[in-house]
């Protein structure tokens, strides 16, 4: 074999590679699904479904990749929860109870899932991955790996950890929902809302990890912040009547519209005042207010995340820094702080405040937050009343904040601009 | 990442599919689309008249020449487009396959330019660049 045939191989394995993990993103979120329902415990559905992947890999570069590769994985899958089961009787394990109840209803030359069925299946495949029962950061590595298709080694990138330690977190999981005998349904109408919460929290938590990176380098993860948009737009889709799932939507595309304008060339942030709104896509602007007028169609009010994403659609629509309706901004932002107070509402108000009525107004209102001491250690406290201060003309006070701000912020890109703002006093 | 599935079929196809009901071409693109929209990829596209009604602007000279119907070259004919994010070139090409069409037809499968990829020393950037210089009181955070 010649060199160069060598590396065609090896450049013809590395696309069958690709090709199977695509169909594992595109399908495994409703294989392991289907699964789940079938075995009745979403660790043993996962690995099944791995185990399935295994055999793709194997075979796929040789056969092809059959036209319903979703079924294809699925038969798989269910082929070896039964071979499982005959093992387990054959040993006169104590699963061999289970392991009937699945024969009996496992064809496995079936479609690879029911049509009518699979919506809920996957709706309760969301609701399991983000289960109180979890840590968030188990919410978070299972969500993305069992929901968005990703694989540990994705997932571990994406939030700069190792490998082993996003495997240890779904091993965990795992483990937990079965000690818990978390069951796979969808939530009974008292539980519903706080449920759908949750879901909705751990999605915007992934967006947020790419979208201001709290650690590292990287002011933005653009990937992560995808992959969290892409999971909303399927939930919203999952439960369509449901306001804030839409406005979660709208939420994200409104701020990944700005993606193109955050950074500079060298990767210092950019605020949003100062980008350059020529930079922010248009095209996603009007998808999030699309998914804004869904929300309010729903004819159920709007709540935190509609009115997060009124309040960025003013930005996204404001055609000069100079043009922002900060009036309407203070409004939301107040209406904001009633349905859900919290003092990082409060300092964002008082920066809205500061914009429609003057610095000295919003000064109050953080240093009642500075008082209250919630946001003892939030770097932007600081930052916020450095620049309030800065725009009174008390340039020593606010050099202070500035350097108190910097020391806060885990991220260098910040830190650098924070210190470059109490030089430049 | 954003793919564009840019189909095109020769006229014979578009001809051969005139015998088939037109609504069982419209259920099966309409199962293709909520797929796509139900896995959260979907970010667009449309689908285009017979080329017969358009018309092509030449610039081979000066002024453009500006003639009806397809251009006269042309063996396959744009027909329509998607816009899908994905992770991979491969995800969309596995989408792709996915479309209901049939012989004659193709879809070609390209990644859009983001906005981060072009000339920073373009004139245009350069401007903004100055423009910033002189916009610098930020105090939100993007």
């Amino acid at each position: 074999m010649t060199a160069e045939t060598g590396s065609g191989a090896a450049e013809n394995a590395g696309r069958s590679r690709r090709a199977v993990e695509a169909v594992w993103r595109i399908e495994s979120a409703r294989i392991v699904a289907t699964l789940t329902r079938i075995v009745g415990d979403l660790g043993l559905a996962e690995d099944l479904a791995q185990e399935a992947l295994v055999d793709a890999l194997a075979q796929w570069p040789k056969s092809g990749v059959p036209r319903n590769a979703g079924a294809w994985l699925t038969a798989v899958a269910k082929r070896k929860a039964i071979d499982g089961w005959r093992r387990a009787e054959r040993r006169g394990q104590r699963y061999a109870a289970m392991g009937h109840d699945l024969a009996s209803r496992v064809d496995p030359d079936a479609p690879p899932w029911d049509p009518n069925q699979i919506d809920d299946d996957l709706l309760r495949l969301v609701f399991i991955s983000c289960h109180p029962v979890l840590s968030r950061e188990a919410q978070v590595a299972l969500t993305l790996r069992v929901v968005g298709g990703l694989t540990s080694e994705e997932v571990a990138r994406a939030f700069l950890v190792p490998t082993a330690t996003v495997q240890q977190r779904i091993v965990r999981a795992k483990k937990t929902l079965s000690a818990a005998k978390v069951p796979f349904e969808v939530p009974d109408r008292s539980e519903y809302p706080e449920r759908l919460s949750s879901v909705f929290g751990v999605l915007y938590l992934i967006f947020n990890e790419g979208y201001a990176a709290t650690a590292g380098d990287d002011w933005m993860r653009p990937e992560l912040c995808h992959e969290a948009l892409r999971l909303a737009r399927q939930v919203a889709e999952l439960v369509p009547r449901e306001p804030e799932a839409h406005a979660l939507v709208a939420l994200m595309e409104l701020q990944a519209s700005r993606f193109g304008a955050r950074t500079t060339r060298t990767g210092e942030p950019i605020l949003l005042l100062d980008q350059n709104r020529a930079k922010w896509d248009r095209a996603q602007i009007v998808r999030g207010q699309k998914a804004l007028v869904r929300a309010d169609a729903t004819g159920r009010g709007r709540g935190s995340y509609g009115l997060q994403a009124a309040i960025a659609e003013c930005h996204a629509t404001a055609p000069t820094a100079g043009d922002t309706d900060w009036g309407r901004i203070v409004l939301l932002y107040e209406a904001l702080g009633r349905l859900a107070p919290s003092p990082v509402v409060e300092l964002n108000r008082a920066v809205a405040v500061s914009m429609a009525v003057g610095p000295a107004s919003a000064l109050r209102i953080v240093d009642q937050l500075v008082d209250a001491g919630d946001l003892a250690g939030y770097h932007l406290l600081p930052s916020v009343r450095g620049e309030l201060l800065a725009r009174l003309g008390r340039k020593k006070e606010a050099r202070r904040e500035f350097e108190r701000a910097a020391r806060l912020t885990g991220n260098e890109r910040e830190r650098s601009v924070l210190l470059a703002k109490s030089a430049a006093l | 990442m954003r793919y564009m599935l840019i189909m095109r079929s020769t006229s014979e196809a578009q001809t051969a599919a005139k015998d088939i009901p037109f609504d069982d071409i419209i259920n099966a693109m309409g199962e293709y689309n909520e797929s796509l929209i139900k896995a959260g990829v979907l970010l667009g596209g449309e689908g285009l008249t017979d080329a017969k009604e358009g018309l092509v602007v030449d610039f081979a000279s000066t002024p453009p020449v500006v003639t009806d119907g397809p251009y006269a070259e042309a063996k396959e004919l744009f027909s329509g487009f998607w816009i899908l994010e994905t992770s991979t070139k491969e995800e969309a090409a596995e989408w792709a396959r996915r479309c209901p069409l049939g012989p004659g037809s193709t879809l070609e499968v390209r990644r859009i330019i983001e906005a981060s990829e072009f000339d920073q020393d373009n004139e245009h950037i350069k401007r903004e660049v100055a423009w910033r210089a002189e916009n610098e009181q930020g105090v939100v955070a993007g």
